[in-house]
C-alpha cells in the first residue's frame, strides 16, 4: 500500500480560534477514510485546507508525492483532488449535463470526449436521465450526486466528500453508499469523506479520525473508534453505543 | 471551423436566421438612406452588445465602461488615418490591440485583487473617465474641440479607405455582426465557453474543478475589448467626427449594454433582437413625434429607461428567451 494523502501536523486560526490543531492523518491508495465529529470540529475546515481554499498555518499536506499546502484550489483539482461542498454549489444557470461537462473538461479539450465523460459519470450516480433539467430544477438529494458527479468528472485520484449523506432519506443514504463502494471497488479510487451519518461511515469507512475542538481524539478502523470513551463521551453520546 | 460555427444551432433556428440574414442583405435596395441609416446604427448595437455580452453574459463580469474600448479602437484608426494616411483595415492592427491592452490592464487590476461584482463595474467607469478627461487634453488627436476625418461627397466607395456612402458602411457592420455571432456561438460551445458560464455561476465551485479563474476572466475581458475596437473603428469612419466628451462618456457605456439586456444576457441572440427592439422603437416613436411637430429634448432616453423597466420587472432574462420558446428554437449548449 502506498500512502496518496499524508497531513502532518496541520493547523488553522481564525483571529484567536483554534478551528484545526496540529491534526495528522494518512490516507491509503484506494481506501475510504472517514472525518467524523460534532458540529464546529474543524472537518470542514481541515477538508479546505487540503482543497486548497485556506492556506494553513502549520504542518505539511502532501499528495501524490508532492507538497500542496500553499497551492491554489485550481491547482490542487489540477493534482487529482476533487472535492464537494458542505452546502451545495450547483451551477444554477445550466442543466445537470452541462455541470458536469465543466468538470470533465477540465482533462479533455474536445466537447465530445467531454460529452462521454459527463455521461459516463452522470449514469453512474443515477443522473442520467435527469441529464436535460436545469440543476435548479433539483430534489436536495439530487443537488448533492451533482455536487459528486461534478468533482468525478475531473478524474481525481481522490475525492473528498463533506457531508453529502446529510439530509438524505435512509433509503437514499444507502444509494449513495452503493455509488461509493461501486466506485471504490470498481475505479479504485480513494475517498475521504466527512460525515455524521454514522451507518455511512460504518458501512464504508476503512479508518476513522475524530476531531473534537480542532484536535484529533481518536483515530483508528471504524470498531473500535466508536468504543472509544472519549468519542462517546465528546460526539456519539451513550446511546449510540449498544 | 465554419461547421463548428453553426452547430447546436437547430434547424428551425438555422432557417429564420438564414431569412432574416437574406432579408438584410437586400434590405438596401428597398429602403431610403434614411432607413438605411437606422438599420446601421441598429446592427451597431447589436455588434457592440455581442461584445460585451462576452463580458457579462458568459463571464458575469459587468462592464459598464465598454465606451473606453470603442473609444481607443476608434481614436486609434482614425489618427493613423488622418496622421499617416494608413487604411483602417491596417489600423485594426493597431486599434485592437490597443484596446486589448488597456482590457488587459483593468482585468488584471480587478481579478487580481478580486475586485468584483459593482466594485468591478465602478472601476471600468472610472478608466472610461480617465479617458474622457485624457483625451480632452490630448491634443495630438484634437483634444476636446474633437477630431476629425477628411469628409468629401462621395460617389464611389472607396473600402480601401472606408470613404464612401452609407450601404457600403451597412454591409460591412452587418458582416462585423454577423462574424461577431459566429464568434460568440463557436466561443460559448466550447471549453472557454463553459469555464466562463461556471464562473459565472458561481467561482468558488469554478475554481474547485480546477478552472483558474483568473485567466479565464482575463481572456474575456481581452476578447470582449478586441471586439468592441472594432466598432469604434467603424464608428469614426462612419461618423467622420470624435469628441471625447461624447465618445467616452458614461452615456455610451450605458446605450451599448441596454440592448443585450433586453435582448437577453447570456444568450447568443439577445443582443440582436435586442438592438431591433430598442433603436426600432424609439426611431419609430421619434418619426411619429416628428410627425406631429413634437420635438422633445431627451425622449429617447426616457423611452429606454421604460423598456428597461418593463423587461426587468417582466422578462427578467430578456425578450428573446420569450420569443424563442414561442419560436420553438431554445438555444442549447453541446
Amino acid at each position: 500500500m502506498t500512502t496518496l494523502l499524508s497531513v502532518a501536523g496541520v493547523s488553522k486560526r481564525f483571529r484567536g480560534l483554534v478551528a484545526v490543531d496540529r491534526v495528522s492523518l494518512d490516507v491509503q491508495q484506494g481506501e475510504i477514510f472517514a472525518v467524523i465529529g460534532p458540529n464546529g470540529a474543524g472537518k470542514t475546515t481541515l477538508f479546505n485546507m487540503i482543497a486548497g481554499a485556506f492556506a494553513n498555518d502549520e504542518g505539511s499536506i502532501v499528495f501524490d508525492g508532492q507538497r500542496i499546502d500553499g497551492l491554489k484550489s485550481d491547482q490542487i483539482c489540477q493534482r487529482g483532488i476533487g472535492r464537494t461542498f458542505q452546502i451545495v454549489k450547483p451551477f444554477l444557470g445550466l442543466n445537470v449535463e452541462e455541470n458536469v461537462v465543466v468538470g470533465a473538461l477540465l482533462r479533455r479539450h474536445d466537447m465530445k470526449s467531454a460529452l462521454a465523460r459527463a455521461h459516463d459519470v452522470l449514469r453512474q450516480l443515477d443522473l442520467y436521465d435527469k441529464r436535460a433539467q436545469s440543476a435548479s430544477a433539483l430534489t436536495l438529494p439530487d443537488r448533492k450526486r451533482l455536487e459528486v458527479a461534478r468533482a468525478l468528472a475531473t478524474d481525481p485520484k481522490l475525492l473528498l466528500l463533506d457531508e453529502v449523506m446529510a439530509g438524505l432519506r435512509p433509503t437514499e443514504t444507502n444509494r449513495m453508499v452503493d455509488i461509493f463502494r461501486a466506485l471504490n471497488r470498481d475505479t479504485g479510487l480513494t475517498i475521504v469523506l466527512i460525515e455524521h451519518v454514522m451507518r455511512a461511515v460504518m458501512a464504508l469507512a476503512s479508518r476513522v479520525l475524530v476531531l473534537h475542538h480542532g484536535a484529533q481524539i481518536a483515530q483508528g478502523v471504524p470498531a473500535d473508534v466508536v468504543r472509544d470513551p472519549a468519542v462517546i463521551k465528546s460526539y456519539l453520546g451513550a446511546e449510540a453505543v449498544h | 471551423m465554419i461547421a463548428r460555427m453553426i452547430e447546436g444551432v437547430p434547424l428551425r433556428g438555422l432557417l429564420l436566421s438564414g431569412v432574416l440574414l437574406a432579408t438584410l442583405l437586400a434590405a438596401p435596395f428597398f429602403i431610403n438612406d434614411y432607413l438605411l441609416t437606422i438599420l446601421i446604427i441598429i446592427l451597431y448595437f447589436a455588434y457592440t452588445g455581442q461584445a460585451w455580452n462576452i463580458m457579462m453574459g458568459f463571464a458575469g463580469q459587468l462592464s459598464l465602461g465598454h465606451a473606453l474600448y470603442v473609444g481607443l479602437g476608434a481614436y486609434t484608426a482614425a489618427a493613423l488615418y488622418v496622421h499617416y494616411g494608413v487604411s483602417p483595415w491596417i489600423g485594426i492592427f493597431a486599434a485592437i490591440p490597443v484596446a486589448m491592452i488597456a482590457g488587459a490592464f483593468i482585468g488584471f487590476l480587478a481579478f487580481r485583487f478580486s475586485v468584483a461584482g459593482v466594485y468591478f463595474a465602478i472601476l471600468t467607469i472610472a478608466f472610461a473617465e480617465f479617458a474622457r478627461v485624457g483625451f480632452d487634453h490630448f491634443t495630438w488627436v484634437g483634444g476636446s474641440s474633437g477630431f476629425f476625418l477628411p469628409v468629401a461627397n462621395y460617389t464611389e466607395n472607396d473600402l480601401w479607405n472606408l470613404r464612401g456612402k452609407p450601404i457600403m458602411f451597412y454591409y460591412l457592420i452587418l458582416a462585423l455582426t454577423v462574424l461577431a455571432f459566429f464568434i460568440c456561438n463557436f466561443l460559448l460551445r466550447s471549453r472557454i465557453g463553459y469555464f466562463w458560464l461556471a464562473i459565472r455561476e458561481d467561482e468558488e465551485a469554478a475554481r474547485a474543478l480546477g478552472i483558474d479563474v483568473f485567466r479565464y476572466k482575463m481572456y474575456a475581458v481581452v476578447l470582449s475589448a478586441g471586439l468592441t475596437s472594432l466598432a469604434g473603428v467603424f464608428f469614426a469612419f462612419f461618423y467622420n467626427n470624435l469628441f471625447p466628451e461624447q465618445v467616452f462618456h458614461i452615456a455610451r457605456s450605458i446605450e451599448l449594454i441596454l440592448a443585450p439586456i433586453i435582448g437577453g444576457v447570456g444568450t447568443l441572440f439577445g443582443p440582436i433582437l435586442g438592438a431591433f427592439l430598442l433603436t426600432g422603437l424609439s426611431e419609430t416613436m421619434h418619426a411619429i413625434l416628428h410627425a406631429f411637430g413634437v420635438d422633445i429634448p431627451g425622449a429617447k432616453q426616457v423611452f429606454y429607461g421604460i423598456c428597461l423597466l418593463f423587461v426587468v420587472l417582466l422578462m427578467p432574462d430578456g425578450v428573446w428567451p420569450w420569443v424563442a420558446r414561442k419560436l420553438g428554437i431554445t438555444e442549447k449548449r453541446s
